[in-house]
């Protein structure tokens, strides 16, 4: 039986889609951004997020395990090099992915992943505007409190519904 | 093993497929362009996502 059993084989054989995925890592390493299907990149994130944790740590043991992996020198110099050095302050969710509509001829659904690091596009305007929320300080409270009133006499305004939206945006990311 | 002991007749079979119905997409208007997008994917025509630039769309221009 197949119970929780959650390896998408994606119509291969083991060989065939360890080979698939270590190459799909080693171009997503090189690359930034990689098109593909939403099933592929689903499976890609699993296999390389890992790999890109190992990279946080620089030692000869760790690029041997990488490389097991990948089978790419090219790529693993890439990863312990430039992408290690953008990742390191990011506990995790190091690729996103974006869905980009259904492929021609077989109507596969396709997507982009990336590196999140590397899409200065996306993250740069969000940055700022990311509020960690607190329970218990009076003082923010009270913040939040004028904040709504505000929102509330400027409803037909257009900006206040936006910068909502960015921060929920941020949480999703 | 147990088999169907008559034919169904296609009365039957197609009072089953009635239920078979297809479910049209759930479509937006791009926050940017206006361009007719499909909910949770990239604008096709300018490349935004959630207000925001996601896809670099200068190629198609």
């Amino acid at each position: 039986m197949r119970h929780s059993k959650k390896v998408n084989h994606l119509g291969r054989q083991a060989g065939h889609r360890k080979l698939m995925l270590a190459n799909m890592a080693a171009s997503l390493i090189k690359s930034k951004k990689i098109n593909t299907t939403v099933a592929k990149a689903k499976a890609l994130k699993k296999y390389v997020e890992p790999l890109i944790t190992k990279s946080k740590t620089d030692s000869t043991h760790s690029r041997r395990i990488v490389f097991g992996y990948l089978q790419d020198k090219e790529a693993v110099k890439e990863l312990f090099g430039d992408v290690a050095s953008k990742i390191m302050d990011r506990p995790g969710g190091y690729t996103r992915i974006l869905k980009t509509g259904n492929r021609l001829g077989d109507n596969a659904e396709m997507c982009l992943i990336e590196l999140v690091d590397y899409n200065q596009n996306y993250n740069g305007t969000a940055a700022p505007a990311k509020k960690k929320s607190r329970r218990g300080s009076s003082k923010k409270k009270a913040d939040s409190a004028s904040d709504a009133t505000i929102v509330e006499d400027s409803s037909t305004e257009e900006k206040a519904p936006k910068a909502k939206k960015s921060t929920k945006d941020k949480k999703e990311d | 093993m147990a088999h169907p002991k008559r034919r169904h007749s296609t009365q039957r079979r197609d009072k089953r497929r009635t239920h078979y119905k297809a479910v049209a997409p759930t479509i937006s208007s791009c926050s940017n362009c206006g361009a007719t997008v499909q909910l949770h994917r990239v604008c096709g025509e300018c490349g935004y996502y959630k207000g925001k630039q996601a896809i670099e769309k200068t190629v198609a221009a």
